[in-house]
């Protein structure tokens, strides 16, 4: 085992949703490279399964389970068994997160409750039952992943974009009510970034959006990570209710 | 120690109070040292004192020392 004594999250237990590919694998990633026993969360544990035997442990191993953040069946069972293992993490990463583009008109409930389900009611249910884990260590965080499409707003994107100023609102309220817990929340929003979201779009709307960026490149799950984990670990001991924007200068 | 002291002994540490004022009548936000703030750590304090996990409802259910009595029965503790 190599020393971990000068890493960020040593000794830091950390679960991440959607963790499996993606921003939520670089965070995941980064977070063990850093010393945290990482807590992979998504719809694939096979997939998990592979990710965990790719990451390094520096404490206890690192563990996956099974989650739909659309189902609070599912929130409160993981928790339940968690807490029943003695396992009280210290940092939550709600990454889980789905975009699907439609003009308003031509939106479906469906879909305004997909994307909702997905985006805003799973990072909320799962701050509320990773809230006795944090208050029982008198601290921690909490990173909610919203967008710059949140920020912003984009044509198309009504639904998806105000799923994710919610998630904003939601950082700012909740920072307010557990910064005298020393529980901090923040969020991150991301520009366009190299996933499997952005690697499926039309080339035209692709180079679109490449064009609008300062740093004439597309972003990389790495880039986001690193941020996640400055807002993870005692670096960012002062800062909750903050947005931030990883996004290379981009205007939308 | 004895299940309604365990009891006692959470809310005196999450709340801040002397032994004196904690009887059944004690109400949320009957005093200013059981706030919304406070609730949260006195839950943690409960949980962690018997090894239980209270359920959302009796989160919000919790409103007084007597009532507190009621929820950790609920969940097998005799206060």
């Amino acid at each position: 085992m190599e020393s971990n004594a000068n890493m960020l999250l040593k000794n830091q237990t950390c679960l991440i949703t959607g963790a499996s590919r993606g921003i939520g694998l670089a965070i995941s990633t980064l977070f063990a490279q850093n010393g945290a026993r990482v807590i992979l969360t998504g719809r694939d544990n096979t997939r998990l399964n592979d990710v965990i035997t790719t990451l390094p442990v520096f404490s206890l191993p690192h563990l996956s389970f099974t989650l739909d953040v659309t189902r609070e069946a599912e929130i409160v069972q993981l928790f339940k068994h968690l807490h029943s293992e003695n396992i009280y993490i210290n940092c939550l990463v709600n990454n889980a997160g789905i975009m699907e583009d439609s003009t308003l008109q031509m939106v479906k409930p469906e879909l305004i409750h997909r994307i909702y389900g997905t985006n805003v009611f799973g990072p909320i249910m799962a701050s509320q039952y990773a809230l006795k884990s944090l208050i029982k260590h008198r601290g921690g965080s909490i990173i909610n992943l919203s967008s710059i499409i949140g920020t912003n707003g984009n044509s198309g994107q009504s639904i998806y974009g105000s799923s994710k100023s919610a998630i904003i609102g939601f950082t700012k309220s909740l920072s307010k009510e557990l910064a005298p817990l020393n529980i901090r929340v923040n969020a991150i929003a991301p520009g366009f970034i190299d996933t499997d979201m952005t690697k499926g779009m039309n080339p035209r709307f692709y180079e679109k959006n490449l064009n609008a960026i300062g740093m004439k490149r597309i972003g990389t799950p790495l880039d986001v990570a690193r941020v996640a984990l400055f807002l993870a670990s005692d670096l960012s001991e002062y800062v909750t209710g903050q947005t931030i924007g990883v996004d290379g200068g981009m205007i939308i | 120690m004895e299940n309604i002291e365990k009891l006692k002994n959470a809310f005196k540490e999450s709340l801040g109070v002397d032994d004196s004022i904690i009887v059944d009548t004690l109400a949320y936000q009957s005093i200013p040292e059981w706030d919304s703030i406070s609730h949260m750590v006195l839950i943690s304090q409960i949980e962690e004192a018997f090894d239980i996990t209270i359920e959302t409802e009796d989160v919000i259910d919790l409103s007084s020392f007597a009532k507190a009595r009621e929820i950790v029965s609920k969940y097998g503790i005799q206060c």
